[in-house]
């Protein structure tokens, strides 16, 4: 009763994948300001949305600076201003109701609560919420008692914030050290005993320790894991493709060819540039392929090779031009334009796939410091996606010339990048979303965006 | 001169252990560092094609390496774990799980390619003290068995310093109670002296009926209690914990603030990291931190017999014969006799082992990870067909199965690789029903029964039969159930592989062979 000739209707679509989590999952931040909360909040954030589990973050600021227009100074924080209380706790539970109806209505699977939460009062409220509707809950608590470590955070994000617009540096940070001060007299920490049936993580000293307690499921295990692997010290990420390739020459796709002569050209010129930078303890990452284990080569170091950073496989389509796509498989070529993300090559991979078998090079990546990685267009785009925080339609369009190398460094809440262009000529190897992405299109449709080749 | 170069290159092929130098030229351009020889990755090396058309475009200028010296970056081909080894320490009162810590860790590191060894104390003390008496030897004031015992934890560290240096391991689980500060401290200078990590794992546990509970599993049966009937084996064993207790100081979160450390309590409710230092241990960490001892059972099953495997073909993405389809119905009764409470069903993205699943009628995920092994070059070909076509790499692969890849395709090696997040989640998980593939159910195995890489591609794994796997004491525990529908059998034993062109290759021939390579490369120069 099963049809050889038809890919059999599977139980459920969303099942490719296994289920993270069933129930959502609330993530709730604890801990007094400046110890990383946001930071920790926006990363995970990136990180789950970039591994396909729809994430948001609800920042109780953003809250509170909506309902007071302008924030005067320290003493709206003060425990004993009845007033601002009422204030806050409004905010607190207009926060909780986007959160069911980011769960209700809109698929959401994992909210992060970002907020000090350091009452037992009011992480007893978001309990009773999360228990009422059903939620999940992971608290991820954030203790430091390092004075340098908090002033670096205040003036790095702090004093830059709305509420500090009208104010001098040095004014900021004493009226914030003044606000933290009003936290310290009602924290109540995580407690051991107390608090032992709850499921959480306590970070120390930004990773120095962790006490982890009762991990429910899988998405708070790989939660727990991502948290343990990220770091803060500075450092930076250069991303670049392997020199101009002999299928790059010719328009064709995937395959495993050697560098062309300005391929060698970008190899040398690349380990110039990256003996000029002069990085310390600098690691250099390749794929299995020959063109980034010759460009790598020519650096005169030591480099790993993962066979996680192959460029995407794709399938019957290996080593075609576009054109000979189109007048091969004509559907495909237009499938793949409706849905550069999620389409899959008859026997090869799609971009969801590469995503799921990079996670693990992402995870180094956190570890690590200084990295240089030299991999392929669909690979560089998936990585940059999760850097700077680019959604799965975004992704597959990402500009990712040859010849060209990205540095991104850690900074704020996010990812500052900067592209160098090696100015060695070569091929352009982009393809713009068509206008026309119907199945019935004409092939001059589909082969308008194609960039140019020998 | 084509035919003598064709021979010349199927010899070439073959000479793994000589390390083959190359010259070339610019249309490959490698390190510009030296243009007389140059460093070939370890997947160009095996790949038979790269010296073929080299070979035939004469850019090959060979010359034998007289010293070892030169290297092929072979373990550049997988991310370096450690460059230093890492002796793991255990930590905790006797019953609190240890060695069940250590033995299952061990297994897994060891699959994921990382060499490790359990060296146990209680072995060493088993061999230096013939027959043991009662919990009198463990007493804090009985002076020549505390000698006894400390020369013992030296000859233990002496063996791990071997392990490291002339065995090639990596990773040494020093599996001992070491409750007491002093013999941290030891330990920790050992490791500084010698430049090894050390990282530790403490098992804290105060509730009394998970210790009964391990001391029967595993204490009662040990070979000091051989003589002696379970109650009086308990019995003692408590006395013993007790000797321990005295002296025990537990890793501080103060004091030990520098060490490398993770607590274990309550078998796994909580955990205390401190300072991990690198990707093992947090490869490590994030293990420990998804494995759990609730009884349960893994089903391991091959698809159903689809039409490739009628016609001896590897690989595709065929569906089921109707041999097969019988097989999916009678699983789904034998599951459904089985009354296993949760169970989950996992299967690949291929359709035959989705149209398994489908007879089986409830919710099933599919992984992509549980496809079967890539044959690349020879998907869909009878081995008949591989020896026609591709007869070295036929040879090539039997020679290493293990390690070997498929022209475009995948080795075993690789699959380990892809197949660990699934095993992660296995560990996560209760009850698991896996339907699969013969190479994927082969590495599993393989993890579960801790075998090598070498047993791994030959592990038996046929058709229409269910592996159960228990856990139990220190491993596991595996019952087949063959379900009675026949089925082609797909498994192909280990052939009797020819060392005639290699061996019998003599010294002054292949010095002859080489001349001649060189001068037929010359004469195009």
């Amino acid at each position: 009763f099963f049809s050889s000739s038809f890919v059999l209707i599977v139980q459920y679509p969303d099942s490719s994948r296994p289920q993270f989590t069933n129930s959502p999952t609330m993530i709730v931040m604890v801990g007094l300001p400046a110890r990383g909360k946001t930071y920790i909040s926006k990363k995970l954030t990136r990180y789950l949305n970039w591994i396909g589990v729809p994430t948001q973050v609800f920042n109780l600021g953003q809250y509170r600076r909506e309902a007071v227009k302008s924030y005067k100074n320290y003493e709206f924080f003060r425990p004993d201003n009845e007033e601002a209380m009422n204030i806050r706790r409004a905010c607190a539970l207009n926060a909780l109701k986007d959160i069911a109806n980011y769960f209700a209505k809109e698929q959401g699977q994992v909210a992060v609560f970002d907020a000090t939460n350091t009452t037992r009062e009011r992480r007893g409220v978001i309990i009773s919420f999360a228990k009422e509707k059903g939620y999940k809950v992971f608290f991820i608590e954030s203790i430091c008692d390092d004075p340098e470590i908090i002033e670096a955070n205040i003036m790095e994000v702090k004093v830059s914030s709305p509420d500090y617009e009208n104010c001098d540096k040095e004014e900021a940070l004493e009226d914030f050290l003044k606000r933290i001060e009003c936290y310290k007299t009602t924290y109540v920490s995580l407690d051991d005993e107390s608090d032992r049936h709850l499921s959480y993580i306590k970070i120390f000293n930004v990773g120095s320790r962790y006490l982890v307690n009762r991990v429910q499921d899988h998405i708070q295990s790989r939660i727990v894991y991502y948290l343990m692997n990220i770091h803060v010290t500075p450092r930076s990420i250069y991303l670049s493709r392997h020199g101009e390739s002999e299928l790059n020459l010719l328009g064709r796709i995937g395959g495993d060819s050697g560098l062309s002569s300005q391929g060698k050209k970008y190899a040398s010129t690349l380990s110039e540039f990256i003996r000029d930078q002069a990085i310390k303890d600098l690691k250099v990452w390749t794929s299995h392929m020959k063109r980034t284990i010759q460009t790598a080569e020519a650096l005169g170091v030591a480099y790993e090779q993962w066979k996680a950073l192959n460029e995407i496989d794709a399938g019957v389509c290996e080593e075609m031009t576009y054109e000979e796509i189109q007048e091969n498989y004509p559907e495909e070529f237009a499938m793949r334009d409706q849905d550069k993300y999620r389409y899959r090559y008859p026997k090869g991979e799609s971009y969801e796939d590469l995503v799921h078998r990079l996670e693990p090079v992402i995870m180094e990546l956190e570890r690590q410091e200084n990295v240089l990685v030299i991999c392929h267009q669909a690979v560089m785009r998936c990585l940059l996606a999760y850097f700077l925080d680019k959604s799965a339609d975004e992704l597959p369009y990402l500009k990712c010339p040859l010849h060209t190398v990205l540095r991104l460094t850690p900074v704020a809440y996010g990812c500052k990048i900067e592209p160098f262009y090696l100015n060695i000529k070569a091929v352009n190897t982009h393809r713009e979303k068509p206008v026309n992405v119907d199945v019935t299109r004409m092939p001059e449709e589909a082969l308008r965006t194609v960039p140019e080749h020998f």
